[in-house]
């Protein structure tokens, strides 16, 4: 990727903006608070179907319909829409880009601003505040209550979508009918952590990137971010799947030779890489990656996880992936551990499926099945 | 709190019949937790029934998937490794139906249902049944019946033991016996109503309900 590639298209997203702005937990404060969304099915009068989706690092608030960007369908079309699990003619989806991100919500692409909310007449790039998971949860609140929703009949996500679900569920307990963490833990395990410094050590190493001020010459870092999303996809995917997928097939060879691209895995990742860096920002990619890394929901509670969660009333339901170890089910099992001993009512499977972490992505029957039944009771329980 | 328990005989379709007899000893309201619940038909009873917060645990996870997907309160989990994680006096009634037999720890487990509730409703197969102790004598190899039907080497019912080996571990660790029923394996109530010692040999299953000690 030798080529300069333009920056990502400008396009209008739906969005609120809050001019009084969101206090971070770094102490500064952003000024206007922009945060865009999508929704889909309809909000009914009594304001008790709501379903707040969160989406995982790299996501957006596309939910359930093509990409502006990209074009291709929404990242969970597969459960969402009449009569699926996620049942539009049910329930009113809220999705919001995550504070940070690059589709709209106030984010590293989005233009700075001082004090007072004035703009500056640049992107904050690097200069944007260090935003944590419950910043995003806030930011989330405040569209929440512009709504004027009182409670989520549930808060959904996978990944880094979960630790917004269960950041949700501690800090606005009473705001939570619901809450269905997918695939995810309640913290960044070190490992994970390495995996994300190796993605914006590429990004810091690419001559592109110049400390964070790409946007000064209308260039990015396509290299580096490039190079990020392919350990990252890695890391999404199981020993199995890439087997299932690819073995140790050659692409357009017979034999091997020591020409570029001849294992047919090489020229997925590479095209994974390519395709990702003409729709995210590689600054929006170090700040969320550095969110979640700083994510500890035990540590907010003098490291007592079970009292992030005590006397809760909020219902839950939890699923991993057999195959997932980025985020195995040892960790999800932790959490329904710490609930169970808070009190709180907890469904969970482990979903059998040789798909690795991005298995809450695809196609899984039992796991739609599970979570469109705990859904369906959640509804039942509030009158919907 | 929960309600005295009723004399009211619920008949629950399509529900094991012991677990029937089990849901009758629960009251309405109660806190129940239910390990080793299958597909969650007692969990899905006294929910709509005795409008119970009842959830569950199970260790196949087929089973657990199946309850979930009815939007019951179901983990997976096994009361071995499992129940040290619930609270002190978390539930009004802990259940273990059918399963004691095959845990590795049956006593620590009592131990851990006794902590997490106040009352324990246990049931399980008798070993002391005539026709085991029979074929016992008779052919010098172990019972093939309709409840012990799998060869000793392959057999998930590591713990057997009789109705008066129960009695004798619950005086040991000072467990109330507040009930206690033998029935046939169909579920329905064997008529030794007064005589431990005549259930132990008549009773194909047992089923207690205990009192934490003190």
């Amino acid at each position: 990727m030798s080529q300069a590639i333009a920056p990502l298209p400008e396009v209008e997203h739906q969005h609120a903006v809050f001019a009084d702005g969101l206090p971070l937990d770094c102490g500064a404060v952003i000024v206007p608070l922009t945060v865009a969304y999508r929704t889909y099915g309809t909000l009914n009068a009594a304001k008790t179907n709501a379903v707040l989706v969160c989406h995982a690092l790299t996501g957006d608030q596309y939910l359930a319909e093509p990409h502006p960007v990209t074009g291709k369908p929404g990242w969970w079309e597969s459960i969402v829409g009449p009569g699926k699990p996620l049942d539009t003619d049910r329930y009113f989806l809220v999705c919001v880009n995550v504070l940070g991100g690059c589709m709209g919500s106030s984010g590293p692409r989005s233009e700075m601003t001082d004090a007072e909310g004035r703009g500056l007449g640049r992107p904050w790039g690097t200069d944007f505040p260090q935003v944590t998971i419950r910043d995003m949860v806030r930011a989330q609140k405040r569209l929440m209550d512009h709504m004027g929703i009182a409670r989520w009949l549930a808060v959904i996500g996978g990944s880094m979508g979960g630790m917004q679900v269960l950041e949700w569920a501690a800090t606005y307990p009473d705001a939570v009918l619901a809450a269905a963490p997918i695939a995810c833990a309640a913290h960044h395990s070190a490992q994970n952590i390495a995996f994300h410094e190796v993605g914006r050590q590429a990004i810091h190493g690419d001559p592109d990137w110049k400390g964070g001020r790409y946007w000064e010459d209308g260039r990015i870092p396509a290299r580096g971010l490039a190079v990020a999303r392919m350990v990252a996809h890695i890391t999404y995917l199981s020993e199995q799947a890439l087997t299932r997928k690819f073995g140790r097939r050659l692409r357009g060879a017979s034999a091997l030779t020591f020409l570029e691209d001849v294992f047919e895995v090489e020229s997925y990742l590479r095209h994974q890489g390519s395709t990702f860096v003409r729709r995210f920002d590689a600054n929006s990619y170090l700040t969320i990656t550095r969110a979640m890394d700083f994510f500890d929901l035990a540590s907010e509670h003098e490291g007592d996880l079970s009292a992030a969660f005590r006397g809760t009333a909020t219902r839950f339901f939890l699923a991993s992936f057999s195959s997932d170890w980025l985020f195995p089910t040892s960790e999800s099992r932790n959490v329904v551990r710490a609930l169970n001993m808070a009190g709180a009512s907890v469904s969970f499977v482990e979903i059998a499926s040789d798909k690795g972490h991005d298995a809450f992505l695809l196609e899984e029957p039992e796991f739609h099945a599970a979570l469109g039944g705990f859904l369906r009771g959640a509804a039942e329980k509030a009158g919907v | 709190m929960p309600e005295a328990p009723a004399d009211i005989r619920y008949v629950a379709k399509n529900m094991r019949l012991d677990l029937r007899l089990i849901a009758e000893m629960i009251p309405h309201g109660a806190k129940v937790l239910d390990i080793g619940c299958g597909d969650g038909a007692l969990i899905e009873h006294l929910t709509r029934e005795k409008q119970a917060d009842a959830r569950g645990i199970e260790i196949d996870m087929a089973e657990v998937t199946k309850a979930v997907s009815s939007g019951l309160a179901v983990i997976h989990g096994d009361a071995d490794n499992d129940l040290a994680f619930y609270p002190d006096g978390g539930f009004d009634y802990v259940v273990l139906s059918r399963t004691l037999q095959a845990v590795e720890r049956p006593r620590e487990v009592l131990r851990q249902m006794l902590r997490i509730g106040r009352h324990a409703i246990v049931s399980f197969p008798n070993f002391g049944h005539w026709q085991l102790r029979w074929r016992l004598l008779v052919n010098g190899r172990m019972p093939d019946t309709e409840t012990w039907n799998r060869p000793w080497y392959e057999t998930p019912n590591i713990h057997p033991c009789t109705i008066l080996d129960f009695t004798a571990l619950c005086a040991m660790e000072g467990y109330g016996v507040e009930r206690w029923l033998a029935v046939d394996e169909r579920g329905l109530k064997a008529p030794w109503k007064r005589s431990l010692r005549l259930a132990n040999l008549f009773g194909e299953q047992a089923l207690f309900l205990l009192r934490r000690a003190g």
